[in-house]
């Protein structure tokens, strides 16, 4: 049997993590991959950590801690910026999952699929991790490398994800399409933040997820809405051109050429919802 | 590590290792097995608890994580008294739990919505309850059960002689909402061994073992197909061809080759590559095409073109009769493998006493398991012992051994209890699935729209093993005209072993892959004529007095056209709704289908008997050994209904013995929607011979009254009252046998396959997204022919089930071995994908059946999925050729459509 620990403190976790651990937080990715196996590694419970939960303003915008529930997420009190990520948050599993399920764990394991990265994508939102020699923070884009990958170091934790505040007005939505109604890995799904300047486009940031190895921004597209009417003429500045960066594949859930054609409605949609 | 924590608002002390989870902590170190564990992962929610009074599933929640916090499981809802809390109530009274399996879980959930929304509507129940799966009920009913929680109704008492036809609460039910039942994981001793099954990572492999001594030196045996005294079983006595552990050769990816037996902890820490197993893997033959190719190599060596056996019907001359119709239509279908799907996995203990063995296990099917345990170990069948646990679900699955073999083995082996339970990823690439099928069908009719001539061809996959592959390659050809009056029959049905998991029972036994292809048929002959869908249906379906394709002349009971006739003023009105809705722009377009479907109850021309016995004990002890098993249809009620009404006393008199094979006759398996027609009728017998002896004893009338009081039997007869004291008269036994006539099936398939049928006429109503292909269904019709309800509630609750399964034949469902061995990746409908579901109970009576009772097991899912395909075509035009639909094979079929009508 592995070692088991549960610190109290943030810089008691990262002594530990001198040596290798495998960290636990709401559990929900971490059993799931060890069914009907007597479970042996060791691990770091950061459950207790209180200074990793939670949401507060920080400077020029929000501190979302690591071990933060997407049920703490729905019931924060928190600007229309964070419409998409509470959508996307009524969207992760069931409300068990929700009431267990971390935000720095759905980052950590990096799933194609994870339904929060979209959203934090288009927040522009950047990680924190922590290891003895300090803290660094990285664009989200970055700290996520591909399908199951990211830039966190064995000795690092992730502390928080910070999202910055917008000059202007924001709108942000969420929509994600699966095979039925709850409890469904996407098919394809996509986020959106659009700041509002003079009822036009002022900036905007669009993510796509599943249909790549990691969620991606559409920079073109992003481009392409800048200076755009908010009205129902949104919907045409896209093009199909825009999908570029997207590299879908076949699996058990849809095939490549779908994901590509789904993901062009599903971001019609998207905007037509912004702009609505 | 000791851990204290609040459990239903006492304090508990637990220690071990903080990694345990809590759903495991709860079963194993506190004893609370109402908390149920389906998947280990989040993915089923049977498991859901209360945890700091928020819904969490307790099989992803670490002890260690529990120190001072508050835990709620479905054990505290009741009252320290035991008085239900009214949302259990509510799930009694509505017949919202069947199996029971996820019945502690969605009460969790339900509790947790209903203390912050006491009174929610439909879409605050379904978002609170999506992360629990639920695989009987089609969730109807629980949604009722929660909208009514704040008032549930009173329960129904039924008086003396009105059990039959009363919407009783399940007698089983206070066990099941209470956490109470005990399934084949919650039954096993503390001290009981644990296996753990290495299974094949390949498809199809030769293999050969390393020393294995070094593994038995760690554990009390380490099993291989040497250790197995007959090593090969199946359904049929010529079929006994899947060894128990493979011997030297693997024919599907999760057959079971090695059994590690040993202390729990052990076993599950020994990894697949520690078992020293050499591999030399094939190319495994996949699919159809590859299994009946000329050179395909074979799957058993000693069946020839890989064909486990063909066979169908003729009548009249099709081949002539389709040159004179005036319509014709052709297609091909295509099916998935379907996986069962079952909350509960299999699972369950053995021990050796003396020199029997007992076998505590989830099943569906005691007597077959007595008799195939025995084979397999060279007992005699009184030697083995069958004790049921509660079934949570079947559906097919649990029809064919599953734990029970290697337990037996390993128990007798080695004197001592030992249990095997299957996790979900075992439980789904070991086990059996529907069938894949490819049918290819082609009717015909005159100007008229009637029906003259049919062929039709049904190819299955049945897998690496024969398992219940004859019943379905035999049932299908009786069944593929539809349940329509054809004069001119030609029917095929065979089947092909491939390197799959073996394909058997699943309800239906391929009857619900070729109604996909006869419906399809029937839309488009209709659409052809300019007929309505509904009235071509009308004016072809079966009648009393029709001859059937196997020259069968139906005497009675054939309510399909009175089936559509109670559909048909819900079709006018979803007609023009429909058509008000797609005439507003935008990509969501709306259809209806209708889908009709004809089951013959009880095997196929093969003797089905079943045995009832009803005993009054000396001391007034009134008991139904009952050998029916109920798997959540509700059969310990129905059988207590239908005695109860024939012998003259209140249901709420009896005490039910079930399933043990020491205590119960054979009341047969519960399978081919037969419990009710087959087992009832000989329940009724019973109840009526018991009737008999008291009316004699009593020298009474027949229309006299009884009543049971203590052991003083009480007998009014007009005026006159007798009094028999059961001290006195010592035991009572009542028993009745019934069998259901039929006849073999001659070369041309011609006989008599069964007594009655069961008829069902459903429409769905959808909206397809056009753009991204996917399809909401909006509402079910479901018209039922059950020759007669014997508890309406349990007949619902079968018909709302098996439309969610049929819900998901169509849209969703598709086992792929190796890729979807789990609850997410393998998609089931959730309680936001069922919709609105009204059942319109026919009670066309059959004679022959308990009070003109037939079944409904089965039916409910048949025309399911072709009523939602035909609604997708009318939809949008689309001909669905491949189930299931999944929103990628839509969209490019709409592409397609598209494309044709640009040009």
């Amino acid at each position: 049997m592995g070692d088991y620990l549960r610190p109290a403190r943030l810089d008691e976790a990262l002594e530990a993590l001198a040596r290798p651990f495998t960290v636990l937080a709401g559990g929900t990715d971490f059993y799931p991959s060890r069914v009907g196996r007597a479970i042996d590694e060791d691990i770091l419970d950061i459950s207790n950590i209180g200074a990793l939960r939670g949401i507060s303003r920080s400077g020029a915008g929000w501190r979302l801690g690591a071990t933060t529930t997407w049920s703490d997420l729905l019931a924060a009190e928190l600007p229309p910026l964070f419409d998409g990520v509470k959508q996307a948050a009524r969207e992760v599993g069931g409300r068990q999952i929700q009431n267990a399920g971390t935000l720095a764990g759905n980052l950590c394991n990096a799933s194609p699929a994870a339904d929060g990265v979209p959203p934090l994508l288009a927040l522009d939102a950047e990680v924190e991790l922590a290891s003895r020699q300090g803290t660094r923070r990285l664009a989200l884009s970055q700290f996520i490398q591909g399908n199951r990958r990211t830039e966190r170091r064995p000795d690092e934790l992730l502390v928080a994800i910070h999202v910055p505040e917008m000059r202007q007005e924001a709108r942000s939505r969420f929509l994600k399409l699966g095979a039925r109604r709850y409890l469904v890995i996407s098919i394809v799904m996509a986020a959106a933040t659009v700041e509002v300047v003079d009822g036009c486009v002022g900036t905007a940031r669009i993510a796509v997820g599943a249909c790549s190895t990691a969620a991606r921004r559409l920079p073109l597209l992003e481009a392409a809405l800048v200076g755009t009417p908010l009205d129902s003429g949104l919907t045409d500045r896209l093009d199909p051109a825009h999908l570029a960066p997207l590299a879908p594949i076949d699996d058990v859930r849809a095939s490549a050429d779908y994901r590509r054609e789904a993901a062009f409605a599903v971001l019609r949609r998207l905007l037509a919802e912004v702009a609505a | 590590m000791k851990i204290g924590f609040s459990l239903n608002g006492s304090r508990v002390e637990w220690s071990g290792a903080p990694v345990t989870r809590l759903a495991a902590a709860l079963r194993d170190g506190l004893g609370l097995t109402g908390t149920k564990v389906g998947c280990d992962a989040g993915d089923c929610g049977a498991c859901t608890v209360r945890l700091d009074g928020r819904q969490v599933c307790s099989c992803l929640v670490p002890m260690g994580q529990m120190e001072g916090r508050a835990v709620e499981t479905v054990e505290g809802l009741a009252g320290q008294d035991g008085t239900l809390a009214a949302l259990q109530k509510s799930f009694l009274v509505h017949g919202a739990a069947q199996c029971g399996i996820c019945t502690p879980g969605m009460l969790m959930a339900a509790h947790d919505l209903l203390v912050r929304t006491p009174s929610p509507d439909r879409a605050q129940v379904e978002d609170a309850l999506g992360g629990v799966l639920c695989r009987c009920t089609g969730y109807a009913k629980i949604i009722d059960a929660v909208m009514a929680a704040a008032m549930p109704s009173a329960e129904i008492v039924a008086r003396t002689g009105e059990a039959v036809g009363a919407r009783l609460a399940r007698l089983d039910g206070v066990r099941k909402i209470t956490g109470a039942d005990l399934f084949g994981a919650d039954v096993v001793p503390a001290d009981a061994l644990w296996i753990r099954v290495v299974r094949s990572p390949h498809a199809r492999a030769r293999f050969t073992l390393g020393d294995l001594g070094p593994l038995r030196a760690r554990l009390a045996a380490v099993l291989t197909a040497a250790d197995i005294p007959f090593n090969g079983y199946g359904i049929y006595p010529d079929t006994k061809d899947q060894p128990v552990l493979a011997d030297g050769l693997v024919r599907y990816k999760g057959e079971a080759v090695v059994a590690l037996v040993g202390d729990r902890t052990t076993v599950l820490s020994i990894r697949d590559e520690e078992v020293p197993i050499a591999w030399v893997p094939e190319e495994p033959v996949v699919g159809i095409d590859a299994a009946s190719a000329d050179d395909a190599p074979l799957v058993q060596a000693d069946k020839p073109r890989n064909l486990l056996l063909d066979g169908g019907v003729k009548r009249g001359d099709a081949g002539a009769a389709f040159t004179a119709c005036a319509a014709v239509a052709e297609g091909t279908f295509e099916t998935a493998f379907v996986e069962h799907a079952y909350i509960e996995p299999e699972a369950g203990w053995a021990q050796r006493v003396g020199d029997r063995i007992e076998i505590h296990a989830t099943t569906q099917t005691p007597y077959m398991d007595r008799d195939e345990i025995a084979s397999v170990m060279r007992l005699k069948p009184e030697a083995v012992r069958i004790v049921p646990t509660a079934c949570g679900g079947g559906f097919g699955g649990k029809l064919d051994l599953s734990v029970q073999p290697l337990i037996a083995v390993a128990a007798w082996k080695l004197g001592r209890p030992v249990a095997l339970v299957y996790t979900r990823p075992e439980s789904m690439a070991a086990s059996t699935k529907r069938h894949p099928a490819r049918v290819t069908a082609k009717f015909g009719c005159d100007a008229d729209g009637k029906l003259v001539a049919c062929d039709v061809t049904a190819t299955f996959d049945t897998g690496a093993y024969a398992s219940w592959g004859p019943t379905v390659a035999n049932r299908v050809p009786v069944h593929a005209t539809g349940p329509y009056a054809v004069p001119n029959v030609r029917t095929w049905g065979e089947a092909f072993f491939t390197n799959a998991p073996p394909a058997g029972a699943f309800r239906g036994f391929g009857v619900p892959q070729a109604a996909i292809a006869h419906e399809a048929m029937m839309d488009e002959l209709a659409d052809k004529l300019g007929i309505d869908r509904l009235e071509f249906r009308h004016r072809n379906a079966l009648r009393a007095g029709d001859t059937t394709a196997t020259g069968q002349t139906l005497e009675h009971s054939a309510g399909l056209a009175q089936c559509l006739d109670a559909l048909r003023p819900h079709w006018r009105k979803a007609q023009e709704e429909v058509a008000a809705f797609n005439a507003r722009p935008g990509p969501k377009r709306r259809g209806i289908g209708v889908g009709c479907m004809w089951y013959g109850i009880g095997n196929t021309s093969m003797s089905n008997p079943s045995r009832m016995r009803v005993g009054l004990a000396v001391d007034g002890t009134l008991t139904l050994y009952n050998g029916a098993l109920d798997i959540g249809q509700g059969s310990n009620t129905i059988m207590t209904q239908i005695a109860a009404d024939a012998l003259g006393l209140p249901v709420a008199q009896f005490t039910l013995v079930t399933g043990d094979t020491d205590l119960t006759l054979d009341a047969g398996k519960t399978s081919a929607s037969r419990q009710t027609f087959v087992s009832g009728r000989a329940a009724e017998a019973a109840g009526r011979d018991l009737r008999q002896q008291i009316l004699r004893l009593a020298n009474a009338g027949d229309d006299a009254r009884l009543s049971l009081a203590g052991s003083v039997l009480t007998v009014r007869d007009g005026a006159e009252v007798r009094t028999l004291d059961l001290a006195k008269v010592g035991p009572l036994f009542g028993e009745g046998t019934f069998d259901p006539p039929t006849t073999l099936l001659d070369a041309d398939g011609q006989g008599i396959p069964y007594a009655t049928y069961a008829f069902a006429a459903q429409m769905a109503t959808v909206e397809v997204d056009i753009e991204l292909g996917t399809v909401k269904v909006l509402r079910i019709v479901a018209a039922h022919d059950v020759g007669k309800a014997i508890n309406p509630t349990l007949v619902e609750g079968q018909i709302e089930g098996g439309i969610a399964q049929g819900l998901g034949l169509a849209l969703m469902e598709e086992y792929l071995p190796g890729r979807t061995e789990n609850l997410h990746d393998y998609l089931i409908p959730t309680i936001g994908d069922v919709p609105e579901i009204e059942c319109l109970l026919i009670e066309d009576r059959e004679p022959l059946g308990p009070s003109g009772a037939k079944g409904v097991g089965e039916p409910g899912l048949v025309p399911t999925a072709p009523a939602i395909l035909g609604a997708v075509h009318h939809a949008t035009g689309v001909r669905a050729h491949r189930v299931p639909l999944l929103p990628h094979r839509l969209r490019e079929a709409l592409a397609k459509l598209e494309k044709g009508t640009s040009r």
